[in-house]
């Protein structure tokens, strides 16, 4: 079988090179695609501790299913605010995005 | 190393390709196109782990929806930035610095943690994971509310969805 180790390793490189993306990245759909790996590496957590450590508990999995609907919650949401930011300001650049700025 | 492990180390190599292809690449179609790809090995990682229901929800939710609706939005935004100039920031450097730092020592510190090591045991194959998750998830002693709450949660999104993307200069 599979080390938890190795998965718990996967999954920190994926959550990594997502918080980098969402980071670095000047466009703001790149940004919402950094923050879909990272919920994705944090998946990957969850199951990999309830398969290893918790497998009589369901309180991993339906973590999983909270996530993944929040995830979805979040896509939608963020990207109809990016559609609507780019019909009036011609810009999906995250930081011309400064309105709020002082 | 047995076929499990090696499977796995293929599918960790090429989902860890697609995420940094999907973090560096400058056209947007490519990038969410390898969205696609790191998505399809997470799912395989959840069928991996013994989760075929996780795996089977992520190819609709995340592929069937999220990536879809990602396309869809780079499609609508094409325009707005050309793929010559740079997609990063100025200090992207950092950011890589960062991530690697916090990624090495995150491993540094999980290895002395005797968790770390441990072996899967096994499913207790009379006990199907797919029925008591749903009994748990509608059991008011369980998740119940959790579930609701996440329901009206994705109502509330859809509804502040279609408002803010509409377009309120037309009408």
């Amino acid at each position: 079988m599979i080390p938890l180790s190795w998965i718990l390793a996967f999954s920190l490189a994926l959550f990594f090179i997502g918080l980098f993306g969402a980071i670095a990245r000047k466009n703001a759909i790149s940004i919402l695609m950094g923050i879909e790996l990272m919920l994705n590496a944090v998946n990957i957590n969850l199951l990999a501790f309830w398969r290893y450590l918790y497998s009589a508990h369901m309180n991993g999995l339906v973590f999983i299913a909270v996530v993944f609907a929040v995830a979805a919650a979040e896509t939608a949401v963020g990207l109809a605010l990016i559609i609507s930011a780019y019909r009036n300001r011609r810009t999906i650049t995250a930081g011309d995005f400064d309105s709020l700025k002082g | 190393m047995t076929a499990v492990q090696i499977v796995f180390l293929a599918v960790a190599a090429l989902t860890l390709a697609a995420a940094v292809m999907v973090v560096s690449l400058r056209r947007m179609m490519q990038s969410a196109l390898a969205l696609i790809l790191a998505l399809v090995g997470v799912a395989v990682i959840f069928a991996l782990l013994g989760s075929g229901f996780f795996a089977v929800s992520q190819v609709v939710v995340y592929i069937g929806a999220i990536a879809i609706l990602i396309i869809f939005a780079v499609m609508l935004t094409q325009n707005s930035m050309s793929p010559e100039h740079s997609q990063m920031n100025p200090g992207f450097l950092y950011a890589a610095l960062g991530s690697a730092l916090l990624f090495s020592s995150l491993v540094f510190i999980l290895s002395m943690w005797v968790g770390f090591y441990a072996i899967p045991v096994n499913l207790d194959p009379s006990v199907d994971t797919i029925t008591v998750l749903g009994l748990s998830l509608t059991d008011p002693q369980g998740f119940a509310l959790p579930f609701e709450i996440v329901s009206v949660l994705l109502l509330a999104a859809l509804i502040g969805g279609i408002y803010i993307a509409r377009d309120h200069h037309r009408d």
